[in-house]
């Protein structure tokens, strides 16, 4: 019999609906793995291995009693721990917010629950998404189950998505949501050797899921190929009433859209993205990506996007100032962690609450955020950046009259060990330069597997497209999967 | 620019953020180096730029005006609204003494 947790979303579904097994079995077998798993990959804050079960019961009485099966029917996947989910803790990663159960389901998972989707658990992540390598995180670091060859040093599973990238990679969901606001669905699928897209902002309500940066966040499916992805996506997109920025426009048949024949498309390289000192390994496969794309009928064109450069301190403006905002509501008033020393009064409370709540490097983000939207210096920060991130979405434009998808690197280099660049903070920020152009642009940009790097780790090859046109980046990433021919996987250790 | 301790600690009390001085001395470096490093954005020229407002082109809209049209956002729901306050007392939320 089939190792039910090798499969994915396509395949659970297919073996569901033909009777092959039941999704119990399947809910039962991915129970299993995730337990036999936490300790040493640290991939959940909470499990939920009832509601899994439960789920998949449904799922299965739908079948026995022949109704239609959702696009998700009896899989089973792991909810990064930012979407609210009812009766079940909801933390952000972050202290402040132990123990809330919220009362309510944010939209996605609503929706994923609809589709027949079961919840086997709530992924760990960087604190409040603030973070490239999970090591914010209140719970723990997360552990990629990647190792390097004769090495057992703990590597980063990327974040800020952290806990949903190694628990996939180590094929212990078959599926998992991510967020991505400026790289934390699209970095850690690079560094795990799965694929991941975030789509046009605005795509997936953000109605329930713990904000950061609300011009930015954007949440979207990882799994462990593209069809997976967009499978998973159809099920997560769609306009909420509730979200003021959700787009009003019907969700494409994105599977059934799926092709690998490119003749026609024209895939635009950005010389601007081949920095000094690039890594060998990472210049060689967007090399392949380049060859793989030709191969499937694609003309490659040089393009431009001059103000690559100034895409990261951008960011680094807008997305804590945003953030400041955002988090002023953790104030140990209305939920999450109340700190109240003896005789304090409401303001002291608040520090205290604040003080004893947050990480450092939230409590860093916040700080830059207030001091940027403060008064004298509000112009020359804030006002300034969004000044450039007009001309960076201004260049994307430019690039789009002449290609259709732009293929880049994922990241500048392969998963990095755990506290290799935790101690610097810029250094850990540099690690967004190749994702953060195209959130801020809110353009549709997913990562896939795109070959090993020397030590035996992947990298991943990154395809932005224009807004709308999911489509177009998942057909692109199709013809490399198809073609890059990655079945590397980590060696199970734990 | 640059910041010192004194512009920190005034930061963190706009945030409401209690630090001691040990955290302060640690973190004018680490936001000064930040800072140093967003500054190059000022050598980008954005004459006759707009900043910036939606990065997707997209409408504001109205709710019809009704009451509870949608029960997840509407009213009637205190007890869910209290249900993870730290302090709830008599169907508010409790704050300590703000009067004296």
């Amino acid at each position: 019999m089939t190792n039910l947790t090798d499969l994915g979303i396509a395949a659970i579904r297919e073996g569901v609906a033909e009777g092959t097994f039941t999704a119990t079995e399947v809910a039962g077998a991915f129970n299993a793995a995730v337990a036999e798993a936490q300790d040493a990959l640290n991939a959940f804050i909470v499990t939920t291995p009832e509601a899994a079960l439960a789920a998949a019961a449904k799922v299965d009485a739908d079948r026995a009693a022949g109704k239609p099966l959702g696009k998700m029917a009896g899989v089973p996947i792991g909810m990064k721990d930012l979407f609210a989910t009812k009766g079940v803790q909801t933390t952000a990663a972050s202290k402040i917010l132990e123990g809330f159960k919220p009362e309510y389901e944010s939209t996605v998972s609503s929706k994923l629950w609809d589709a027949g989707a079961g919840m086997l658990g709530k992924l760990n992540l960087d604190q409040f998404a603030m973070g490239s390598s999970n090591e914010t995180s209140a719970f723990g670091n997360v552990i990629s189950p990647w190792r390097r060859p004769g090495d057992t040093a703990p590597l980063a599973p990327g974040g800020s998505s952290g806990g949903s990238s190694a628990a996939i990679a180590a094929r212990i969901v078959a599926a998992a949501t991510g967020t991505d606001t400026g790289g934390s669905i699209r970095q850690p699928a690079a560094f795990t050797g799965i694929s991941g897209i975030k789509p046009t902002y605005g795509r997936c309500s953000r109605w329930g899921i713990v904000a950061f940066a609300s011009s930015l966040d954007q949440a979207g499916p990882m799994a462990r190929d593209v069809r997976d992805c967009a499978i998973m996506l159809e099920a997560m997109a769609g306009f909420d009433p509730k979200d003021s920025t959700s787009l009003d426009m019907p969700v494409p048949a994105w599977e059934a859209g799926l092709s690998d024949d490119l003749r026609g498309l024209k895939v635009g390289i950005p010389r601007e993205y081949r920095l000094d000192g690039m890594d060998a390994d990472v210049a060689k496969s967007w090399e392949d990506g380049i060859a793989w794309l030709k191969d499937a009928g694609a003309q490659i064109v040089d393009v431009s996007l001059p103000h690559t450069k100034y895409a990261l301190p951008t960011y680094y403006i807008i997305a804590p100032a945003e953030a400041s905002s955002n988090l002023a509501r953790y104030d140990g008033v209305r939920y999450g962690l109340r700190e109240l020393p003896e005789g304090a009064g409401l303001q002291d409370m608040y520090a205290a609450t604040r003080a004893a709540g947050f990480g450092p490097e939230v409590k860093r983000r916040i700080l830059i955020g207030t001091y940027v939207l403060s008064a004298g210096f509000y112009d020359a920060y804030y006002t300034q950046a969004q000044k450039v991130r007009t001309l960076i979405s201004h260049d994307f434009t430019n690039a789009f009259t002449q290609c259709d998808v732009i293929l880049a690197p994922t990241a500048p280099s392969a998963a990095f060990a755990l506290g290799e660049k935790s101690a610097d903070p810029l250094e850990m920020y540099l690690n967004d330069v190749f994702s953060v152009p195209a959130s801020l642009a809110g353009l549709p940009a997913m990562s896939v597997p795109g070959g090993l790097d020397r030590n035996g780790l992947p990298l991943g090859l990154q395809l932005i497209g224009r807004p709308f046109d999911e489509q177009g980046v998942l057909n692109a990433g199709l013809a490399i999967e198809r073609r890059a021919g990655f079945t590397a996987r980590p060696a199970k250790w734990w | 620019m640059s910041v010192d301790t004194a512009t920190v600690a005034k930061i963190a009390s706009l945030a409401r953020i209690k630090v001691t001085e040990g955290e302060l001395e640690a973190m004018v470096p680490e936001l000064n180096g930040i800072l140093a490093w967003v500054e190059q954005l000022g050598q980008v020229d954005v004459t006759g730029i707009e900043p910036m407002t939606a990065v997707i082109p997209n409408k504001q809209r109205l709710r019809d005006d009704v009451a509870n049209a949608d029960p997840l956002t509407g009213g009637g729901i205190r007890d869910a609204v209290l249900a993870n306050a730290p302090a709830p007392e008599h169907g508010f939320f409790g704050v300590p003494k703000v009067i004296e």
